[in-house]
């Protein structure tokens, strides 16, 4: 599936903003881009598989915050930076 | 205000000397910012300083530390507002950095009561003989160590887990504003079985076992009137150093106060008493002189009524003592003389290794501030800096 990456990920991405990746959960595509571009999943989801407070997911535009949700190859995956102040 | 038997200023004979065998060194500050890290090397004389920056613009940057046993490798602890935190770690002086394969993390718990690492607050690279052995420290309260020069960090000792430590852990609630840290970590030099580290809050804490055990180390310290001082979660140590010329001698800065100890002894003096009364002895940071057990800086802040935590009265000043604690003067030549409120943080004043010895400190208001002779004239040498987190000096090879 097609994976939108915020700007602050693009230094794992060589700068790409689309990415493809793979899985059939949510977990299952962060751990697939973390394997194309290690280091990338920590700095969304922390050691007990909690979703960092500033990182918002959107799978076709609606927001989830369960790594467990089902996606399909089809799908698009928005990550997205929450404001968090300057 | 106390005065001082020793002169500020070295010989002129022994400054001189101190002067050509600076002129072979090759010192380097690091400076930690909320926004970035920055590099300034020094000329021989650390009069001229050449500005290398920003590194990781828009990173939060907690700590940048030079490798003393190679001088060259460089580990910076970083996160932004939004990602994670991890580590970078670079080989040729920050032209280049590859982040941590496996930053610091805590253990993954099943049952959903893990901490999770909000940033890595310290770094302390391990004693000489271990040369690839580094140490940090992480908020919320946590120990970790890395054994390949900081690639790969994994939970250090079992304090991380303890049920006694978690509860001297306190809540984020009990922390410093930006979190409750783990920081000061100390190896003594003759021993790289013999650790120490404070927390925020969390007291003192010694191992002479290499990290199997810990222990309190507690007793002379107040605490915050109305709470226990036989009770680590009260405590907060805000910075201790290690005398390099006499490990068994340590200083430390603390919410509550000035002190020092002389090992074996248990207990802390609290040498602030000495400070002016107007001054008090309230401050974040604590730097030693590496070859002179007896003397030791302070930037003191206001801590009263409602802890404003700035310079006091507007007018910042370093205060040093020449014989451990028993008097301290007023270093202030060169610094503003009114309405300057800053604030120095734990991290951000260090000492350099020339002679005479260098200071050097960063404010919260982004100046960065250097004496050539030991605090008895300062110099502002870079301004406009983001709020500054930490401050090391180096020496390259």
């Amino acid at each position: 599936m097609k994976v939108l990456i915020p700007s602050p990920l693009r230094s794992y991405t060589a700068e790409r903003n689309w990415v493809e990746a793979s899985g059939a959960t949510l977990g299952d595509v962060l751990d697939d881009l973390d394997r194309q571009f290690p280091g990338i999943r920590f700095r969304m989801i922390d050691e007990q598989e909690r979703m960092r407070r500033h990182i918002r997911f959107f799978v076709n535009g609606g927001q989830t915050f369960d790594l467990a949700q089902p996606l399909q190859p089809a799908d698009e995956l928005f990550i997205v930076q929450a404001l968090s102040g300057g | 205000m106390a005065t001082q038997s020793k002169s500020v200023a070295r010989p002129t004979a022994r400054a001189k000397a101190g002067a050509r065998a600076q002129g072979a060194r090759r010192t380097v500050l690091l400076v930690a910012t909320r926004k970035g890290a920055w590099l300034l090397h020094g000329d021989g004389a650390r009069r001229a300083w050449r500005i290398d920056g920003p590194h990781f613009l828009g990173h939060i940057v907690n700590h940048l530390v030079l490798d003393p046993r190679d001088g060259r490798t460089l580990l910076a602890a970083a996160k932004t507002g939004h990602l994670g935190p991890t580590v970078f770690r670079s080989t040729d002086l920050g032209r280049t950095w590859t982040e941590a394969a496996r930053p610091p993390a805590f253990e993954k718990r099943a049952d959903g009561s893990g901490r999770s690492v909000d940033h890595t607050f310290w770094l302390t690279p391990a004693h000489g003989n271990e040369p690839d052995v580094w140490y940090a420290g992480t908020s919320p309260q946590g120990l970790f160590r890395s054994a390949d020069g900081g690639v790969t960090w994994a939970p250090f000792s079992t304090i991380n887990d303890d049920p006694q430590y978690l509860k001297w852990f306190g809540t984020v609630q009990d922390g410093t504003p930006d979190g409750p840290k783990l920081h000061s970590i100390i190896v003594d030099p003759r021993d790289p079985k013999h650790l120490y580290f404070g927390m925020s809050g969390g007291g003192v804490h010694e191992s002479t076992d290499g990290g199997a055990t810990f222990r309190t180390l507690i007793d002379g310290l107040e605490v915050v009137e109305g709470f226990p001082r036989d009770d680590p979660t009260a405590h907060d140590p805000h910075c201790i150093r290690m005398c390099p010329s006499s490990p068994d001698r340590l200083y430390q800065q603390n919410h509550c106060g000035i002190y020092r100890i002389d090992r074996p002894s248990n207990h802390w003096v609290r040498i602030g008493v000495r400070m002016p009364k107007k001054v008090g002895d309230i401050g974040f940071t604590m730097v030693v002189h590496p070859g002179d057990a007896d003397t030791a800086w302070v930037l003191p802040m206001d801590g009263q009524t409602v802890w404003p935590r700035t310079s006091p009265d507007g007018k910042p000043a370093v205060y040093g003592t020449r014989n451990a604690g028993k008097t301290w003067q007023r270093l202030d030549a060169g610094l503003p003389r009114e309405q300057a409120w800053w604030t120095v943080k734990r991290q951000a004043m260090c000492a350099d290794a020339g002679d005479p010895v260098g200071l050097y400190f960063g404010t919260t208001g982004g100046e960065l501030w250097a004496s050539r002779d030991e605090g008895g004239r300062w110099k502002c040498i870079a301004r406009g800096l983001p709020e500054i987190y930490a401050v090391e000096s180096g020496e390259l090879r």
